[in-house]
């Protein structure tokens, strides 16, 4: 049976349902919300049957599918390997909640957003799934288009600004990986993604070709300095818009690096491991500081994002077992701890639509239930021994600290910095006096919120503490990929020494 | 001449024929017949589309070479003549409603697709210019259609006194071609360049030069361009529509032959003009239809910067691009015969808009056409899976191969400006507040060719097998 091919396109299905819906406005955008839900949820469970049946000793791609589409060399081809089983989880698993979350918050065009969403998750699955570079490149900037219409229509006060920037600055950068993906297919004769990581590019060619794709993907991440629409877009973008933004839609930039520029460019990949390194720790200290000042809870973790980010190619590019790993680790762990904490701003703002610091104060008084989940959220963030930030950014720092003593070093200040805004966040929000007014009619979590944040919490716990489930996963492929690495950077050294 | 002889011009001989007997019939009926005549200028259209489809698949040549029936020219016809029966079908509920439902309308777009199908199939100097002309006049009577109109007149003018001048143009590099190389016909002058080795002497290429100009204008390419936007603007809406797909698509695929056919082995000689006119084109697109506040204006800029990426094709000047620009073109079709069908709903109360900002709020009053102008806005700035990018995915895919990385670069550069333009339409839609909701009837035969449109652009990433494989077969006639 074709399951990725179903997890894919299931939410195409429910998609195409609720467009078809009609009636009273109020019973459609009900159909709307109950058709969303069982949808991700039945696509959620279609996941976690592939990831049953995912066999963990092997590198090879599996449930693998393959039909001629636009070219010779150029087919529909769909897999998943060990490094991208869990991206898939991530996304099916964020769903549900990005529509439990959007439940009462989303009030007009309720079809319209539902449908969007559905759209959008078919085309993130199909991103993770894709074994071919040109259906890569499809599922990939074709997510721009729903998430464009999901800032704009359902976004805050400058949403419009928001979305173009969004649009343009994330297309600029993906036509460039275009041009080097049709230079490739000339090159190799095909985008299948297997045959090309086998291919050995010219290593003067493999140079020009990673900076295309760097270009798309590290606007996509994003890496500083091309990390400015991101603050913007999480800000105006509806919670459910940021859940997905940050826990899915930053990891395709790191699952980039990890799927191509490493396996089919190894050379030009260690030839610009100083420069990502660079970026990276500038990422880390210089938005961890920027974050320190923010007023607006929203843009304070999308910097924080940003900042752990910079963990993540810090890692991937230290080409090292642990860097790697613990570079997937720290996306899918950033993936449940930021979506998780959009959704704690989503619960206040819901409450006071307002996302300003200096609104709140003294939440514990009247919220406990919201202080215990957001304090827990708040130390993941921070990478607190038994949640599942610390074993990520542990991991990468272990692969940087072997590849670069001084990149390592100067990583781990960002951990303090991350604390110290995170901490101060929470002080200000959650402690202190319960003054203001407009703050003491507020209820604690309702059980539809329990609901979402539940699962979020157990996660971050499970995979703090017992985090071998997840590494087991990836641990085969990722030696692997490391492996094919060290074998292309020999033969290139062996050819030069030939000469 | 026998009439068996004439089998490759059977097409043109059944849709002239049948023009000249609508235009009888609208005569003797008078003036309440034009949508009987409409109709059935459509079905006259419909049997010149199956007789094209019925001829043998290998070439056949007429009139002692001057007119060559291939692939290439085949799959031209074909989309010249969906794009003439779409044109006829959008009108008729404009040219009743601006009372300028005469006859003539529709036997006029059938004489300009006789035109059109000549010049794809023109293989010699000489047809390349009759059938140019024929379908030159024809438009210019309907540029200036609606003759009461100060602005569709000004506008028919415009286009004819340019128009005179880019045919001279091309008359004078025709002769001075005949003259260096002792012939009009393709095939004899490609014979001649040939025999005088890899160095063009200067005189054919000051013709080439000229004739490139006469024909870049007819494409509407920069530095030629400058009749479009005002033509676009001025002419009556569905005449615009008209003009922005099928004579567009017949231009391009006459630039085409009449480059590579004579001229293809001292491409090196003339691969810098159409470099240079399709990187101008691609920018100036782009970049000129951000101001514009008139829909149909900013779809003229837009028309320039696609025909821009069409060039680049040509610009490659191999079998793959070839393929590219005959993809790229049938998809164009689709997009762009889609939007205008919603320009043409677009109405306040009483009278036709063609305000950008009159599209405010469309997503909520009219939900089923916002959402497919956002397709066509979005498949016409090149974002997947959307058709509109796969007609830039093969076009650059030839660009790639034959080494223009500059021009390729360019290409996406400018698509990113462009990508803008076309955003803000749907910004304006789906974002913006309506003041005033356009009001209601969408005519059922405006919706079904917006459905029709729509459906190609959205889905044809699903099934691209029997397009891309015609188009191929349709490129390699090229190159014997």
């Amino acid at each position: 049976m074709p399951l990725l091919s179903i997890v894919t396109f299931l939410p195409l299905v429910g998609a195409a349902f609720i467009l078809l819906a009609r009636g009273p406005e109020e019973i459609v955008a009900r159909n709307a919300r109950n058709a969303a839900l069982w949808t991700t949820v039945i696509t959620f469970a279609v996941s976690l049957l592939i990831w049953i049946e995912f066999d963990n000793s092997t590198a090879a791609f599996q449930f693998v599918e393959k039909h001629e589409w636009l070219a010779p060399g150029i087919s529909y081809h769909m897999g998943v390997d060990g490094i991208s089983m869990l991206f898939v989880i991530l996304t099916t698993f964020l769903m549900p909640l990005c529509i439990l979350a959007s439940w009462d918050a989303i009030e007009h065009r309720v079809k319209e957003y539902m449908v969007a969403f559905l759209v959008m998750e078919t085309l993130m699955i199909g991103v993770f799934c894709a074994l071919d570079l040109v259906l890569f490149y499809l599922f990939f900037e074709a997510g721009l288009i729903p998430m464009f219409l999901i800032i704009g229509i359902w976004g805050g006060k400058r949403r419009i600004y928001a979305s173009f920037k969004f649009f343009l600055y994330t297309l600029l950068g993906s036509l460039l990986l275009l041009l080097a993906l049709l230079y490739m297919y000339f090159q190799a004769g095909t985008t299948d993604i297997p045959t090309l990581m086998k291919h050995a590019f010219d290593p003067g060619v493999q140079k020009w070709l990673w900076l295309a794709f760097f270009a798309s993907f590290a606007v996509k991440v994003p890496m500083w300095p091309v990390h400015t629409w991101l603050p913007d877009a999480h800000v105006e973008a509806p919670t459910a818009g940021s859940v997905i933004l940050a826990g899915v839609m930053l990891k395709m930039g790191g699952y980039g690096f990890i799927r191509f520029s490493i396996p089919m460019f190894p050379d030009a990949s260690l030839y610009f491991a100083p420069l990502v390194f660079g970026l990276s720790v500038v990422a880390i200290i210089y938005t961890s500081l920027v974050a320190l000042v923010q007023e607006d809870m929203k843009k304070l973790i999308a910097y924080s994002s940003v900042a752990h980010m910079g963990f993540v190619t810090m890692g991937t590019f230290s080409l090292t077992l642990q860097g790697v790993q613990g570079a997937i680790f720290q996306m899918l762990s950033h993936g449940i701890v930021s979506g998780a904490l959009f959704l704690c701003v989503g619960v206040v703002y819901d409450r006071l639509h307002t996302r300003e610091i200096a609104r709140y104060g003294g939440l514990v008084n009247i919220m406990p239930k919201y202080a215990v989940v957001f304090m827990l959220f708040t130390m993941a963030n921070v990478g607190l021994p038994g949640t599942s930030g610390f074993v990520g950014e542990m991991l990468t720092l272990v692969g940087a600290f072997k590849a670069n003593t001084w990149v390592a070093l100067l990583a781990t200040t960002g951990v303090i910095l991350s604390a110290a805004y995170a901490l101060w966040l929470y002080r200000r929000v959650i402690f202190g006096e319960l003054t203001k007014d407009d703050l003491k009619a507020m209820t604690d979590l309702s059980p539809r919120e329990v609901a979402i944040i539940a699962p979020l919490v157990f996660l971050t716990l499970f995979m703090g503490i017992y985090p071998a489930p997840f590494l087991d996963v990836m641990a085969v492929s990722v030696n692997n990929l490391l492996d094919q690495h060290q074998a292309a950077i020999a033969a290139v050294k062996a050819a030069v020494a030939a000469k | 001449m026998t009439f068996a002889s004439l089998a490759p011009v059977y097409p043109e001989l059944w849709l002239a024929v049948a023009a000249m007997a609508l235009l009888l019939l609208g005569v003797f009926r008078g003036e309440g017949s034009t949508r009987l005549v409409s109709w059935l200028g459509v079905a006259a259209l419909v049997v010149t589309l199956v007789l094209v489809r019925a001829q043998p698949a290998e070439s056949q040549s007429a009139f002692g070479g001057m007119f060559l029936a291939d692939g290439f020219a085949r799959f031209a016809k074909l989309l010249i003549l969906i794009g003439s029966g779409f044109a006829i079908v959008q009108s008729l509920g404009y040219i009743k409603y601006n009372r300028m439902d005469r006859f003539e309308y529709p036997v006029l777009i059938l004489l300009a697709s006789v035109g059109m199908m000549m010049m794809v199939s023109a293989n010699d100097l000489m047809s390349l210019y009759l059938g140019l002309e024929l379908q030159s006049l024809s438009l210019y009577v309907l540029a200036a259609f609606k003759r009461d109109s100060e602005r569709a007149t000004e506008a028919g003018l415009k286009y004819f006194v340019l128009g005179a001048l880019s045919s001279g143009m091309l008359l004078y590099g025709s002769s001075l071609i005949y003259g260096f190389t002792g012939s009009t016909g393709f095939v004899q002058i490609a014979e001649a360049v040939k025999a005088s080795g890899s160095h063009a002497s200067i005189g054919l290429i000051v013709g080439i030069v000229f004739l490139s100009a006469g024909l870049a204008f007819k494409v509407s390419a920069v530095p030629f361009h400058m009749w479009v936007p005002d033509v676009y603007e001025g002419a009556p809406t569905p005449v615009t529509a008209f003009f922005a797909v099928a004579p567009k698509i017949a231009a391009v695929a006459l630039f085409c032959r009449a480059m590579l056919s004579p001229f293809g082995d001292i491409a090196a000689d003339w691969q810098q003009i159409i470099i240079v006119i399709s990187a101008l084109s691609m920018l100036l697109g782009a970049f000129a239809a951000i101001a514009q506040n008139n829909i149909k204006r900013l779809m003229a800029y837009s028309s320039i910067g696609h025909v821009g990426y069409a060039l680049v094709g040509l610009a490659a000047g191999t079998e793959e691009g070839v393929r590219g620009i005959l993809i790229y073109l049938a998809i164009y079709l689709a997009m762009n015969v889609g939007t205008f069908a919603c320009i043409l709903s677009m109405r306040h109360r009483d009278s036709l808009v063609e305000g950008v900002s009159d599209l405010a709020g469309l997503a909520k009053t009219h939900p089923f056409m916002a959402f497919l102008l956002a397709g066509f806005m979005f498949s016409l700035a090149g974002v997947p899976p959307l058709a509109g990018f796969f007609g830039k995915f093969y076009i650059f895919m030839a660009a790639i191969n034959a080494k223009l990385y500059a021009l390729a670069v360019l290409g996406m550069l400018s698509s990113v400006v462009s990508a803008y333009y076309y955003l803000r339409i749907v910004k304006i839609m789906y974002f913006d507040e309506a003041d005033e909701p356009l009001s209601k009837p969408l005519r059922t035969e405006l919706g079904a060719v917006m459905g029709i449109t729509g459906l190609f652009t959205l889905l044809f990433f699903v099934y691209p097998a029997p397009l891309l494989a015609a188009a191929q077969a349709a490129a390699k006639t090229l190159f014997p």
